[in-house]
């Protein structure tokens, strides 16, 4: 930087250093703005009463714990559908495939899924899941849904996690015999495993902050399960719902309160995440 | 052990072909979904082309399902000029932002800062909904007040209108564009950085006249997944754009191509919701349109390398 002879100043260099310290700047100031716009309006209306009894006229027109179990139901239903299917269609691309072609294709296919927009699958949801297979609005007809939303995020930090484990580790479990699936479920498996896991957290919190694809899919419904399994078939609004419908009924506190949590779940999935590459991931660490 | 030496045995044999076909049956899903996504999105969408017009849905103006009038042509030209104006005010804020974390801050400071676009882009769409109506609409219409004050032709809207719908957008998309512009700008090899140094440019000519130029095709596609984010998003604008069809200048209340959906897909029925899903295809060619020169700039990518 320094030059033999005064350093000369130049004029635009300065100012588009400070262009970019002020865009720099708003970026990160953003976030920071919004954490505190929600929580200072979200605290006053937060009642601990609302996080344990559903929603009713009579008892607690606030309460939340509806929405929060089927948010969890739409998780776990989402995760055990896309899970298997993205990591084995990872493992296939990584592992197997030998066409060139289908490979192109499929990448292709995944990298046009990450594009569509939340509400085509939506309105795709609607009419095949809901009205084609006859699911209805229901927790099930969202959690297909999501499940084509999150394959994406699923192949993609899988597909990574695989190319991670050294080659060395195939080699050698090849040399002493393994089939490739063996193989496969005992050493390339075990050793990514934290990569996998990352790319799951990074997906719940996409299920959790989705809204424009559960609307006409799971529905807007805040009742509690009569049945553990028969809810999947009953429609279920997801927090976020329950937040858009606070919103056009100007309810502000309680949309202020949903949003709190939101924020407060997504900024745990982000932390869990970024814990689990820190500390288990084997293969960063070498 | 039932592993032999020689030769494996039928059960590892069933097991490992079933395997890879299972494997197969999960990386194809991804294509058949696609496949029929775009099948179920032109099944639903065409009749009502058919039934009203081509010309009457994507070149009239006046949109009242009430009245058998599916004009659309006012809902497409607020996405594009929106799409448009968020993404020219976030690619400067996003691309700078990207060359502060890539070529300027220390380690730890970046940490920081990603951590901060990271949360950024992982807050649900409808918080953003939220905080538009209560912060950017207020906002709007204190201007929108002193602008328009007085005047009998301007239909106040309380701050409800294209330009807040734009702010919001720009936020949104702005995680993205810095992201995948930071990914470009590390990919670009130090020897570049290093050259022009040594030739006596200031680190901030580098940056501008060597590493961005450098960087062009993931900018480009940071660009573009850019604009097909503010394209899809819904939930974030609708109550933010005051959901009228009108014409798109700044101080109107708008309606998106995905609001328009969302709005009415509720309680439509009949022709009205055919044309409801026609608007749903004419998003999908938009973004699948997008995602065709996405996947050719990185193709030229992949060869330039």
């Amino acid at each position: 930087m320094t030059s033999i002879t005064a350093k000369k100043t130049r004029i635009s260099d300065n100012i588009l250093l400070a262009l970019i310290g002020i865009c720099t700047f708003f970026s990160a100031a953003l976030i920071v703005v919004i954490i505190v716009y929600v929580f200072s309006k979200g605290i006053p209306f937060f009642k601990f009463k609302d996080l344990i009894s559903p929603q009713s006229a009579l008892t607690n027109p606030n309460g939340l714990l509806g929405n929060i179990i089927n948010t969890l139901y739409i998780i776990l239903g989402t995760l055990l559908l896309a899970c298997p299917i993205g990591i084995g269609g990872a493992i296939y691309l990584n592992e197997y495939a030998k066409n060139k072609k289908f490979v192109e294709a499929v990448s292709f296919a995944t990298e046009v899924l990450s594009g569509i927009p939340s509400i085509i699958f939506g309105l795709f949801g609607m009419i095949f899941f809901g009205e084609l297979l006859g699911f209805k609005y229901s927790i099930l007809t969202g959690c297909f849904t999501l499940t084509l939303l999150i394959l994406p995020i699923i192949i993609r930090s899988t597909q990574t996690a695989l190319a991670s484990v050294p080659e060395s580790y195939r080699e050698a479990a090849r040399g002493l015999g393994a089939t490739k699936w063996y193989m496969i479920h005992t050493v390339i498996l075990p050793s990514c495993l934290p990569g996998i896991l990352t790319g799951v957290i990074l997906a719940m919190g996409r299920i959790i902050a989705e809204s424009a694809a559960l609307l006409f899919t799971a529905g807007s419904a805040y009742l509690m399960p009569r049945d553990f399994f028969s809810h999947f078939l009953e429609s279920g609004g997801t927090l976020t719902i329950q937040l858009y419908i606070a919103m056009t009924n100007a309810q502000y506190g309680q949309a202020f309160v949903i949003g709190m949590i939101l924020i407060i779940l997504i900024f745990l999935m982000n932390a869990l995440a970024k814990w689990i590459t820190k500390h288990f991931d084997v293969n960063t660490k070498e | 052990m039932k592993y032999s030496i020689v030769g494996s045995n039928k059960t590892t044999t069933r097991e490992e072909k079933a395997a890879a076909y299972i494997f197969i049956a999960c990386a194809a899903l991804s294509i058949i979904a696609v496949v029929s996504i775009t099948a179920y999105m032109i099944i639903s969408g065409t009749p009502a082309i058919f039934k009203v017009g081509l010309v009457d849905i994507l070149f009239s103006t006046t949109w009242q399902p009430t009245a058998g009038k599916f004009g659309i042509l006012y809902i497409i030209l607020t996405s594009i000029i929106g799409t448009l104006f968020a993404v020219l005010l976030a690619v400067p804020i996003g691309l700078l932002t990207a060359v502060a974390l890539s070529e300027l801050v220390n380690e730890k400071l970046k940490k920081v800062l990603k951590s901060a676009i990271e949360m950024l882009a992982g807050i649900p769409s409808v918080v953003y909904g939220l905080l538009g109506i209560l912060i950017i609409n207020p906002a709007m219409y204190a201007l929108e007040k002193s602008i328009y004050a007085g005047n009998p032709h301007h239909q106040m809207t309380g701050g409800a209108n294209l330009i807040a719908a734009i702010l919001v957008l720009v936020i949104m998309i702005l995680p993205t564009l810095v992201n995948v512009s930071e990914t470009a700008l590390e990919t670009v090899p130090q020897h570049l950085r290093l050259s022009s140094l040594a030739l006596g440019a200031t680190k901030i000519q580098t940056i501008f006249k060597v590493v961005i130029p450098a960087a062009k095709n993931g900018i480009f596609s940071a660009i573009v997944l850019g604009v097909g984010r503010a394209i899809g998003e819904a939930m974030a604008i609708l109550l933010v754009a005051g959901n009228a069809v009108k014409a798109p200048w700044p101080f109107n209340s708008v309606r998106f191509l995905t609001t328009a959906i969302v709005s009415e897909m509720g309680y439509s029925q009949g022709l009205h919701r055919q044309v409801l899903f026609t608007i749903g295809l004419v998003l999908f060619v938009f973004i699948m349109v997008i995602n065709i020169i996405l996947s050719r700039i990185l193709k030229k990518g992949e060869e330039d390398d």
